[in-house]
C-alpha cells in the first residue's frame, strides 16, 4: 500500500486528471497513521491541483507519444501476468496447498510491484489488494498481505479461501480498469521515480513483506518497473540530454550489481539475511539512481 | 500551448538557469555554463555584503550578513564563530577520479551561492515544471545568509585506503595528514569517526546550515555517501577579540586562551600551512581535527563547585584562573596556595593545555543527540574542532598529555575522531581543492 504522503505523485490520465483521480477515488489515509497524515495528503492534493492546473499541458512529440504507448503496453502485459499468476496463487490457497501457495506468493506479487503506481491509482483497488496490517481497519483487511500472514505466521491456508476469492476478483477488476487506460507521457516519468520512492520509503526497512521476508522480490520488481518506465522514455530523453541517459544507465547497472549477490536460483534470499550495512548500501544505491532519474521530467517541457 | 507561445515571464522562473534555447538546465549544466563564462557566479566577493535571498535591507543585522566564500583561505576557520554548526563527513563511493573532481567543482559553486544567501538553483516558483523536483530544496527561502560559511576538507582515506591508491593521489598526500593515533581512554566509534571528505557548515541560523549540508549531499548523491554528521550549538570558542568567550556544557568558559584571528602572525605561525612544509597545493590551507567528546553531564552535575573548579583550574563564573580575578589574567603555573600545593592543580585542564606551549585555533560547539538509551542520560557534550599547521606537533602531544592526566577525564569520553586537510580558499571561477588535481 502506498504512503498517503506520496499519494500526490499518483498517476492517472494526464497530470490534471491524475489529481482528480486521487481526490475522487476515496483513497484515504490509513487509519493507523491518524488524521494528520490524511489532512496533509488532502492539503497537498488541493495545492497540487491548483499548481498543476496552472501549469501547462504537456506538449506532445512523436517520441513522447511512443513513450506513453509503449509504457501502456508494459502495464497491460504485467497486468495480464498478474491475473494469471494470481489465479495460480489463489488456487493453491483455496485448495489448501500451503507449500505451493508460499512458493507462488512472491513471484505473483512481482507483477503488481512492477506497475504499482499505475495500478494503485485505479479505483480503490490498492488498499484491497496490497494493504498491510494496520493500513486499513482490521475488518476490512484482505488481499495479499492478509494471506501472507496466515501462510507464514500460522502456516495455514485455513480461513483464507474467501480472501483468495476476493483478491482474484479485485485483480480481475484491475485488468478491466487497465484495459480502458489511456496513459500520458507524464505517467512513465512519474512512475519511474515513484517506484524507487516505494523502495526508499517502505521497503528498505523490511516492513512490506514482514511475514514472508520476500522483500527482495518486491524491491527488484520495483526497480525493474522503474527501468521499464524509463526505457519507454529513453528515446525522448536521448534527444534532450544524452548525458543524463548515460548517467541513469550507469546507476541502474550499479543498482543491479548491488542486488546480484542476493540472487537465489530464480528468486532472492530472505531479506532477513541482509545486515544493516548491506541494507544501507542498497538504500544508497537506490538514492544514487533516483537523483538523476528525477530529472527525466525535463522531456515534458519540450 | 507550446513553450514558444507562452509569455516570457510564465516560463523558466529564474533566468540564470535557463539555457540559450530557454531550456531548463540541470544544476550540473548551469554550473558548467557559469564556470565557463566566469561571471555568472561572481557572488560573495569583496567584503561583507548583505544577503540577497529574500531578505530586505531593514532585516539586515550583523548576524544576517554574507561571508565571502572565495578568498585566499577558506572561510569558516578565521571567521568569527557563528552560533551553529552542521558538520558532515562523507565517503567517496565512485572510483572515477573525474567524478570526484567534478563534484568538488560543483560543491564550490553551490557553496558560493548559498554563502551569498542565494539558492543553488530554481526553488520552484511560478512557471517551474511540475514534472521536475526544484533544484534547491527551498527551506532557506526568506532566510538571510546568516554568515554561512562552508569549509571543505580531505581525509587520509581519500589518498589511500587499505593500501590502495584510490584516485592516483597517494603521492600528493601531505605528510601532516595522518590519522590521529590512539589515545588512552579512547572510546571511539568507527561510525562517528574518519571520512574521505568533510563539509563544515557554520551559520547563525541552524536552518541555513542544515540547508547547506542537505543540498551539498543531494548534489553529491551517487558520488559520495554521508558517513556521519554532527550538529552543534552554542559556540564554545571565541575565535575573535570581538567575541565573548562562550561556555561549554559544564558551565565553564572555554577557549579563553584561544588563538584570535586578528593576530595574523600567530595565525601564520600556528594555523596556516606555509610554503616551506609543502605540499604546494596546501599552502594557505590548514588541518582540522575533530573529536566528539561525550560529557557525562549527570556525574558532573553532582560534583561540588570546588571539585569542578579544580578540574578546570579556573573559577566557574568569572573564568579567571584559580587565585586570579579576571578571565584574561595570565595562568600562573608556579603560584602556590597556603598549603604549598599549586593553585592550578597538576592535573587540571588548563595546566595540561598550557604546559606544552602548543597553540591551536579551537572552534568547537556543544552538541546533543538526545538521550543515551543505554543509560537514560543526556547524550551531550562537546564537538571539539581545532585547526593547526601540523596535528602531529600540535593537537596530538597536547591531547596525549590530557588523555593521560586530565582530571576532566572522569567526566568525558572521546567517542569520535577525524582529521582532514583543508586546502586553501578558491578564487572566483576556481574551486576548493583544485590544486590537488592540477597537473596530477
Amino acid at each position: 500500500m502506498r504512503s498517503p504522503v506520496l499519494e500526490k505523485f499518483v498517476l492517472g490520465v494526464g497530470a490534471v486528471l491524475a489529481v482528480a483521480v486521487v481526490a475522487g477515488c476515496g483513497q484515504t489515509a490509513p487509519q493507523g497513521s491518524g488524521g494528520e497524515a490524511g489532512e496533509t495528503a488532502a492539503e497537498t492534493t488541493a495545492e497540487t491541483t491548483a499548481e498543476t492546473t496552472a501549469a501547462t499541458e504537456v506538449g506532445s512529440t512523436p517520441e513522447l507519444e511512443a513513450a506513453s504507448e509503449s509504457y501502456g503496453e508494459y502495464v497491460v502485459d504485467e497486468t495480464e501476468d498478474l491475473v494469471d499468476a494470481t489465479d495460480r496463487f489463489t488456487g493453491a490457497v483455496i485448495s489448501g496447498d500451503v507449500e505451493r501457495a508460499k512458493r507462488l506468493y512472491a513471484p505473483t506479487r512481482v507483477h503488481w510491484e512492477r506497475i504499482e503506481p499505475v495500478a494503485a491509482s485505479l479505483g480503490d483497488l490498492d488498499p484491497k489488494i496490497d494493504a498491510r496490517e494496520g493500513d486499513v481497519p482490521e475488518e476490512e483487511w484482505g488481499g495479499f498481505h492478509r494471506i501472507e500472514q496466515a501462510l507464514w505466521e500460522e502456516n495455514t491456508t485455513e480461513g483464507q479461501e474467501e480472501y483468495a476469492r476476493v483478491l482474484m476478483a479485485d485483480v480481475e477488476a484491475l485488468r478491466t480498469e487497465v484495459e480502458g487506460l489511456d496513459l500520458e507521457p507524464s505517467d512513465p516519468v512519474v512512475g519511474s521515480i515513484e517506484l524507487l520512492n516505494e523502495v526508499s520509503a517502505g521497503k528498505i526497512t523490511g516492513e512490506e513483506e514482514r511475514y514472508s521476508h520476500t522483500d527482495l522480490y518486491s524491491i527488484a520488481a520495483n526497480i525493474e518497473g522503474s527501468e521499464a518506465a524509463f526505457r519507454s522514455l529513453e528515446p525522448a530523453v536521448e534527444g534532450e540530454d544524452p548525458e543524463l541517459v548515460q548517467e541513469i544507465d550507469d546507476r541502474f547497472a550499479d543498482l543491479y550489481a548491488t542486488l546480484e549477490p542476493y540472487r537465489d536460483g530464480d528468486g532472492w534470499v530472505p531479506y532477513t539475511e541482509l545486515d544493516e550495512r548491506e541494507r544501507r548500501e542498497l538504500s544508497q544505491s537506490v538514492d544514487a539512481l533516483a537523483e538523476p532519474l528525477s530529472r527525466v521530467g525535463q522531456v515534458l517541457q519540450a | 500551448m507550446s513553450r514558444e507561445e507562452r509569455p516570457e515571464q510564465e516560463r523558466g522562473a529564474s533566468g540564470p538557469l535557463d539555457g540559450p534555447r530557454g531550456k531548463r538546465l540541470s544544476r550540473r549544466e548551469a554550473f558548467r555554463l557559469a564556470g565557463a563564462a566566469g561571471t555568472g557566479l561572481a557572488l560573495g566577493a569583496g567584503g561583507m555584503g548583505v544577503a540577497a535571498r529574500g531578505s530586505r535591507a531593514e532585516e539586515a543585522s550583523p548576524d544576517a550578513e554574507a561571508v565571502p566564500f572565495y578568498g585566499a583561505h577558506q572561510a569558516g576557520i578565521a571567521t568569527p564563530s557563528q552560533h551553529r554548526l552542521h558538520f558532515t563527513a562523507f565517503d567517496v563511493v565512485t572510483e572515477d577520479r573525474d567524478e570526484l573532481r567534478d563534484l568538488l567543482r560543483e560543491w564550490s559553486e553551490a557553496a558560493a551561492l548559498m554563502c551569498a544567501g542565494e539558492p543553488v538553483g530554481d526553488v520552484g516558483g511560478a512557471g517551474f515544471s511540475p514534472y521536475l523536483p526544484p533544484d534547491d530544496t527551498g527551506e532557506a527561502i526568506g532566510h538571510p545568509a546568516s554568515r554561512l560559511t562552508i569549509t571543505f576538507g580531505f581525509g587520509p582515506t581519500l589518498f589511500e585506503r587499505d593500501g590502495e591508491d584510490r584516485f592516483g593521489l597517494a603521492a600528493r598526500r601531505p605528510k601532516a595528514l595522518a590519522p590521529i593515533p590512539p589515545m588512552p581512554g579512547d572510546a571511539l566509534r568507527p561510525e562517528l569517526s574518519g571520512g574521505d571528505l568533510c563539509v563544515q557548515a557554520c551559520a547563525d541560523d541552524p536552518q541555513v546550515a542544515f540547508h547547506a549540508v542537505r543540498n551539498l549531499a543531494r548534489i553529491g548523491r551517487g558520488v559520495v555517501e554521508m558517513r556521519w554528521s554532527q550538529m552543534g550549538f552554542g559556540r564554545t570558542s571565541s575565535t575573535s577579540r570581538q567575541q565573548e568567550t562562550g561556555r561549554n556544557l559544564f558551565g565553564f568558559k572555554d577557549g579563553t586562551n584561544n588563538l584570535k584571528a586578528e593576530d595574523e602572525r600567530a595565525m601564520d605561525r600556528n594555523v596556516w600551512v606555509g610554503l616551506s612544509e609543502g605540499p604546494g597545493w596546501m599552502e594557505g590551507g590548514t588541518y582540522l581535527v575533530s573529536r566528539r567528546i561525550r560529557m557525562l553531564i549527570e556525574v558532573w552535575d553532582r560534583s561540588s563547585l570546588d571539585d569542578q573548579e579544580k578540574t578546570f583550574g579556573r573559577h566557574k563564573v568569572s573564568g579567571a584562573p584559580i587565585g586570579r580575578e579576571g578571565e584574561f589574567d595570565a595562568v600562573d603555573l608556579e603560584a602556590e596556595g597556603e598549603d604549598g600545593e599549586p593553585l592550578v592543580p597538576e592535573n587540571s585542564h588548563v595546566r595540561l593545555g598550557a604546559e606544552g606551549g602548543e597553540s591551536i585555533l579551537r572552534r568547537s560547539y556543544s552538541y546533543t543527540d538526545g538521550i543515551d538509551r543505554e543509560r537514560g542520560q543526556l547524550d551531550a557534550g562537546l564537538f571539539f574542532v581545532c585547526f593547526q599547521r601540523d596535528p602531529g606537533r600540535q593537537f596530538v602531544p597536547m591531547q596525549r598529555r590530557m588523555a593521560e592526566n586530565d582530571a576532566l577525564n572522569e567526566y568525558i569520553s572521546h567517542t569520535g575522531s577525524a582529521v582532514f586537510a583543508l586546502p586553501p580558499g578558491a578564487r572566483e571561477g576556481g574551486y576548493v581543492g583544485e590544486g590537488l588535481f592540477a597537473g596530477a
